[in-house]
Order: C-alpha cells, then structure tokens, then sequence
C-alpha cells in the first residue's frame, strides 16, 4: 500500500500523485494519513485505484470521482462527492450537508447520518444513506436512487423529477410535487442490490417508496396565471 | 464567510490553556476570513469585580491616566491592564454603574467593547494570527471564549465591525452569514431607544438580543424569537457568563460542527478548526440541526 501523509507534504502534491495514477497502474492501494479536515482531499481521480482516508475530512472529498474507491474512515465535511462520475465513495461516519450533489454516476454510501441537502440534484447517482438525512434531501433530483435506512428531515424530493427515494423511516414532511408511490416487485429488487452494494443488511419490504408526482415539471398552461 | 470557533470548558485543568487553544483554532479559520477578527474570552468572576474592556483609536494618549481619572471619578481603586489598543479596567461590582457614566464624561471617544464580571472582548482588523498576538490571546485563562474571524460582505472593515458583538453584561454574540432585514429591524430598534455604531446586520442582531431581554425573555427565549424576527442566514454563536450557546437558521447552510468530550465542548464553522484539541480523536462530533438552540452551562 502506498502511503501519503499530509503532515509531510502538500494536499496539492498529494492529490496530484493520484491523479498521476492510470487505468492500468499497478499501484492500486492509497492510504491517506493525518487529513485534520483538509478540503478536497482526493478529488477528481479518474483510475481504478482504493483509496482509504484515515481520519475525518473537510469540504468536497473524492468530488468529481471517477472510477476510484474512496473510503473515508471518519467523517467527510460538506460537499462530499459531488459531482460524482462513478466509482465508490463510502462514508464510515456522518456526512455534512449536500452530499452527493449533482451526481451523475457512482455509490455514495454514508454509514452515519447525512445533514442537509444530500443528493441535491442528483442526476443517476446512487446514495445510501445507514442513519437519517437532513431537510431539503434531494431537492430537484432528476434521475438515480436515494436509500435512507433511517428517518428524512423536512421537504424530502422538493421539485423532484425522476429520482428513486426510498425512506425506511419516518418522512418530516414531503417536498412539493413528491408523492409516496407503490413499491413494486422491480422496486424491491432495486432496492435490494443497492442495500447490498451499500453493505446494509435491512430488509428492502420495510421500505416505503416516493417519486414525483410529475404535476409540477412540464409547464401546464392551466397555470400560466400563477406564475 | 466567516470564520466562527467557541470553547467551553468543562475541565478545570484546561483553563490555563483556553487563550492558547482557542488562538490555535481562530488562525486555523484565516482563510475563511481573514479581514478582521476578534475575541471574547470569560476569564472568570472574581466576587465584587466588574470588568470594562474600552478601545481606543489613540492608546498610548488615552489610556495614560484612565486609570487614575476613573478610580478619581468613582471614589474607588481601579485597576487597569493595557492591551495594545484595548485597556481591561477592573473595578468594584456596586461601582459599575457609575464608572459607565464616568467613562463618558473622561473621554466620549473610548469605546466600550464589553461590560460584566467574567467577559473580555478584543477586537481588531487584520489577520487573526495578528490580532491574537496583539492582545496575546494565548496567554489569556479561562472558561470559555468565542472567537470569529471576518469576510466583510456587507459593512465596512472596521474595529467596530468586527466580532464579537456585545449584547448586554457578560453576554456577546458572533455571526456566520448575512441578515437581510436588517435595514427594517435597525430603524424599528431605533424608534425603541437602542442605539447604533455601524451600519452591521450582527450590530442589529445583537440589538434585537439585548432589546428582547430587557423585556423580559431570558437569552433561549431570545434566540428562539430572533428565529422569526431575524430574516437571513445565520449561525449564531452566543456567550454568557457560565455558557453559550449555538443557533443556526431553518435552512443551514452556513456550516457548523460541534465536539464534545468529557473536558470541553468545541463549535467550529469547520472540523479543522478543532484538530488540535486534546482527545478530538474520541470526540462526539456532530452538526447542530436547524432552528434549535443548544446550551451549555457550567
């Protein structure tokens, strides 16, 4: 395993040797030692390389991840892989606010709870999320799958588009245009492979599943007046 | 931005080290803000003393015989401890009203940047590594202090409008984020007999706190109606002579963490500006929610 420290050198340089990293490198093993909440540690990796951050991170970690693994053995701060392309970015604590922000592709697997905002306009990101969530989760998330083990805060799904919300407990109050939608058998089966790649043992029937209603995306001429 | 960090002690032990801690993780937010930045540290009441803690513009010229002017105006000793252009006057507790009216009349130029029997407030431009060394911050004790460290966006770069905020005896008040009613608020206060210094929306937010507790509500009730009153984004930050307290806005996103172990309980607008505590590895750490305030007191 290769071994970086940011006590010895420079974030800059750091981020840089893995960024040095191809798809065909032979040095798929990083581990990152003393981060002290440093922001956008490994971010915009695009290798098939695991990298584990030991200790507790500052803004935008792993943002714009592409291929790589990253695993956070601590806490990550705000923005935590935004932006995501693919790949794995998994949280061992909680994650601050906006999580997963704008994800194209990839897991984000949080095993604590999520602040605010996770998965903000996520577009096919997957999120799981072991703990509970913040308000405003998801807040005009056009495609992908939020999986909350635990309970989601205020104005879940606000202005959602098509994004997959999957809430095993209690929902504060539901966004506009988010609605609770049947869980088929595809859903379950869904649901079922993402707790698996989210090393979660729950069981996916204990689920409610909710969507958008679709009143509110395309533009309805009955309403010309209200806006 | 801002930069904002608190320490609140609850082991003995540590209070020689509060100023030096507390610098440490002020500097480590300089990139968060890093045009002016200030200080409030409880040094911790002696029974019988009150502490005013006046800034001045011309030091060396004011503070030569405040001392001996005030203690001559009051009838009674007052000590003076002079800290660049900050003077820490110490005089008897039954006194302190007096020595308010006698400060004006010596010199109506000083400003008074605190007012109790714990609390010291040291505020300047400049860079927080600066500042704190200008007052010598690390060698200050302690049982808690807040520290904020300052990106101007919507008032001058002054001393005046740098943080803390004073909101009445023992109590100050530091800001992350912008109000946008303040206009509104400052004339209503206005009309209600506060005064103002600045042009700041925190100036107005420490208004609102003071004005709300002389009706009455104690510093929770306070904060939790600031939640309706106060329009805009804000994490607050609050101290008082045994404790302080954090309150964010319903939609957070000015950032904040907390930590505590059996020794102190730290806030941070990030987890770098703790690091350096000792025993953060063990901490319980965790964000406060929106629209709640959280207390601490010893």
């Amino acid at each position: 395993m290769q071994s970086l420290d940011l006590q010895a050198e420079s974030l800059r340089d750091l981020n840089a040797r893995l960024h040095a990293q191809s798809e065909k490198t032979n040095e798929r093993d990083w581990e990152i030692l003393n981060p002290k909440g440093s922001h956008a540690l490994a971010v915009g990796l695009d290798a098939p390389i695991d990298v584990i951050v030991r200790g507790s991170t500052g803004y935008y970690t792993a943002g714009m991840n592409k291929q790589a693994t990253v695993v956070v053995a601590g806490n990550a701060g705000p923005g935590v892989a935004e932006n995501m392309m693919s790949g794995t970015v998994m949280i061992e604590g909680d994650a601050s606010q906006y999580a997963g922000a704008t994800g194209r592709g990839g897991t984000l697997v949080i095993k604590g709870n999520a602040a605010s905002r996770c998965g903000i306009s996520m577009k096919g990101i997957d999120i799981i999320v072991h703990g509970n969530i913040g308000h405003m989760s998801a807040f005009m998330g056009q495609s992908g799958n939020l999986v909350v083990c635990g309970d989601a805060g205020d104005s879940l799904g606000d202005s959602l588009y098509e994004a997959r919300l999957f809430v095993r407990g209690s929902v504060k109050s539901l966004g506009a245009d988010c609605v609770e939608k049947e869980m088929r058998r595809e859903h379950i089966e869904l649901l079922r492979d993402l707790l698996v790649r989210g090393e979660c043992d729950a069981d996916p029937s204990e689920f409610k599943r909710y969507g958008s209603a679709r009143k509110l995306y395309n533009f309805n001429v009955d309403n010309a007046s209200a806006y | 931005m801002c930069g904002i960090v608190g320490l609140f002690l609850k082991d003995k032990g540590l209070e020689p080290q509060l100023g030096a801690l507390l610098t440490d993780m002020l500097v480590t937010m300089t990139d968060r803000g890093p045009d002016s930045a200030g200080i409030a540290i409880y040094r911790g009441a002696q029974a019988g003393e009150w502490l005013y803690c006046v800034q001045s513009a011309a030091p060396v010229r004011d503070f030569a015989t405040l001392g001996a002017d005030l203690s001559k105006e009051i009838g009674a000793k007052v000590q003076i401890e002079i800290k660049d252009t900050h003077a820490v006057l110490v005089l008897p507790s039954e006194k302190a009203k007096e020595a308010r009216a006698a400060l004006e009349r010596i010199n109506a130029d000083l400003r008074i940047m605190s007012s109790g029997e714990s609390i010291e407030i040291f505020k300047e431009v400049g860079l927080p590594a600066d500042v704190a060394e200008r007052f010598n911050v690390a060698s200050m004790s302690g049982s808690h202090g807040i520290g904020h460290t300052r990106m101007a966006t919507e008032s001058a770069i002054t001393t005046l409008g740098a943080h803390p905020f004073s909101t009445g005896a023992d109590q100050c008040l530091v800001h992350n984020g912008s109000l946008s009613n303040h206009n509104s608020l400052r004339r209503r206060l206005i009309r209600e007999g506060l005064s103002f210094e600045t042009q700041n929306d925190t100036e107005v937010a420490a208004a609102y706190l003071s004005w709300k507790m002389a009706q009455g509500s104690d510093l929770g009730a306070a904060l939790k109606a600031s939640l309706d009153d106060l329009d805009g984004f804000y994490t607050f930050v609050v101290g008082t002579k045994d404790g302080f307290g954090v309150i964010r806005d319903p939609i957070a996103c000015k950032p904040a963490v907390m930590a505590e172990t059996d020794q102190y309980v730290a806030f941070g607008s990030e987890y770098r500006a703790m690091v350096n505590l000792p025993g953060i590895e063990t901490a319980r750490v965790w964000e406060p929610e929106p629209s709640t305030a959280y207390f601490w007191k010893h």
